[in-house]
């Protein structure tokens, strides 16, 4: 039997780039609506529809071809990416309907592993599957259509950070390097299995602990990678300095960088950020590294430089890689700065 | 022997990965024409080029057909007419671009030398109209980068609106890759073409 081409680019590399999609995104006629208190002109992660004063309804859904070959992992890595937009906004998840696109042809037991990963995801998010819609296409693509509740007065908008805010990185970046190095036999399994392990946690452990703190603003760092989605964050009010040292990042990545592992996402992602990064003694796969789609990625929030640092102790504690990787000051003439 | 990697078709990172294997066998001065569907997989290969010091011009053939030829090692910087003292081309509506191949100017005494390039790139913010461009190759890298006595004034320039060019080679060459404190990247073929359209080209 011929074999099934699984990875073509999958993930959130698979991703439209920034700039194009903004351009047709402003083209669209907008309806206003005061209970939708997010839609899509802040490039958030999920939108939000007020239904009483205490309660509004998280939205969002996300689906991408395979990264990886294994069906259940990549189940569990598509719904964890997928659920991970709720987090972001601060949200707790309700249901969740599958999204599939199968070849007709295709053993059904492939499709079984994937949903059976994707349930898995949903159960630990505390969330009950409610059904999905399939559609018979030339490659596989699987995701999840999430709804979750979140306090309108506590919603984690993408912009809305302060000067004298630190940053944290929830999870490790350089999934897109790896999976790409993976893609061409190129990756060390140990570094493979590190990435699908954090590519299937829930953001939901790191969300709770968050919760308790005054959050500024908060992503999901995905398929635009960390800078372009900071850079999201700022919008044009405050600028940031990236500390590129403390920014965890996988074993080995840089090395794959070097080796020119990259995809082609990350090279939309460059040109879109252009001009607004200014990188000073960074090397140049530190910064491949920045610019990395990753899927499944961790969360970046803007919270109080006082907090900063016991919000990463107690999320270390559980197991989470957080760190603080940087500062928000005043608007300067660049958005990002990038010290090495 | 004739070097080619086609890549139609192929996703990143596979043209780079592709064409950074032919490489291997390559000795300093070949060349190896790659052949790629997209314009990111052009700037993927560019990129490669610039960080591992190769030379690198790209063509467009069609909307989906891309011609990257990179040159193994360090481009033949001759292709610059170095001797030069000034080049008049047809006044255009482009304007001057100043090069700058040397850290310093003239020949002769090095610190000399420096102390007159520093002057001059002083001078050069003081006249009443800018060049558009400036443009730094060879030794001229090190003026663009930390520790140079110019910086100032460069950023000076560029504050002005006036582009500032470093090669990329240059840089990889002298280990400044990651010392570059004004302005951007640039690669040869950018070096051809920035100088084939301007108006002046001014050479200390």
């Amino acid at each position: 039997m011929k074999d099934i081409i699984f990875c073509k680019g999958g993930g959130c590399t698979a991703k439209l780039g920034a700039g194009a999609l903004s351009r047709v995104l402003s083209k669209l006629p907008k309806k206003e609506d005061p209970n939708l208190l997010v839609g899509f002109e802040g490039s958030d992660d999920a939108a939000v529809y007020r239904i009483n004063a205490s309660q509004a309804i998280v939205s969002t859904l996300d689906f991408f071809p395979p990264m990886l070959e294994d069906p259940y992992l990549f189940g569990k890595v598509a719904a964890t990416n997928a659920l991970s937009d709720i987090y972001a906004m601060g949200g707790q998840v309700l249901s969740a309907l599958n999204i599939v696109c199968f070849p007709e042809k295709m053993d059904l037991n492939i499709l079984g592993k994937i949903l059976q990963g994707g349930n898995e995801k949903v159960t630990e998010a505390g969330a009950v599957l409610a059904g999905g819609h399939s559609i018979a296409d030339e490659d596989i693509k699987y995701g999840l259509s999430v709804t979750g509740l979140v306090d309108p007065e506590k919603i984690w908008r993408n912009s809305g950070c302060r000067e004298g805010d630190a940053l944290i990185l929830t999870k490790k970046l350089g999934v897109g390097i790896i999976m790409t190095a993976h893609r061409i036999r190129e990756a060390s399994e140990e570094v493979v299995n590190q990435a699908v392990e954090s590519m299937t946690t829930l953001n939901k452990y790191a969300s709770e602990i968050l919760r308790q703190y005054q959050v500024h603003a908060c992503t999901d760092v995905t398929g635009f990678g960390f800078l372009v989605h900071l850079s999201e964050m700022l919008e044009d009010g405050c600028s940031a300095v990236i500390q590129a040292d403390q920014v965890p990042r996988f074993d080995k990545v840089e090395a794959y960088a070097e080796e020119f592992y990259l995809t082609a996402a990350a090279q939309k992602n460059r040109n879109f950020m252009g001009d607004k990064v200014e990188f000073q003694n960074v090397s140049f796969a530190m910064e491949e590294v920045l610019f990395d789609p990753q899927t499944s990625g961790g969360l970046l929030a803007s919270v109080s430089g006082q907090e900063a640092d016991s919000i990463v102790e107690e999320l270390q504690k559980q197991g989470i890689p957080a760190q603080i990787v940087g500062h928000v000051i005043p608007r300067q003439e660049k958005t990002v700065y990038v010290r090495g | 022997m004739k070097h080619t990697v086609d890549a139609r078709g192929l996703a990143c990172p596979l043209p780079v990965v592709n064409t950074k294997n032919e490489m291997k066998n390559m000795q300093e001065g070949e060349t190896v024409e790659v052949l790629v569907d997209n314009e990111i997989a052009v700037q993927n290969l560019t990129k490669f080029a610039n960080v591992r010091g190769h030379g690198v011009q790209a063509e467009k053939l069609s909307d989906n057909e891309f011609r990257v030829v990179i040159t193994a090692g360090k481009p033949a910087e001759t292709a610059i007419p170095e001797e030069a003292e000034e080049l008049c081309l047809p006044s255009s509506k482009t304007s001057n671009v100043v090069v700058l191949s040397s850290n310093c100017m003239g020949e002769g005494e090095e610190a000399l030398g420096k102390a007159l390039m520093k002057a001059f790139i002083f001078a050069l913010t003081k006249q009443d109209t800018y060049p558009a461009k400036i443009l730094m190759y060879n030794s001229g890298a090190y003026l663009s980068c930390q520790g140079s006595d110019s910086l100032e004034d460069l950023k000076l320039l560029e504050a002005e609106g006036v582009e500032i060019f470093t090669c990329g080679t240059c840089l990889n060459f002298y280990n400044l890759s990651e010392k570059l404190a004004v302005g951007s990247v640039t690669n040869m073929y950018d070096i051809v073409e920035m100088m084939s359209s301007a108006g002046k080209i001014i050479k200390p």
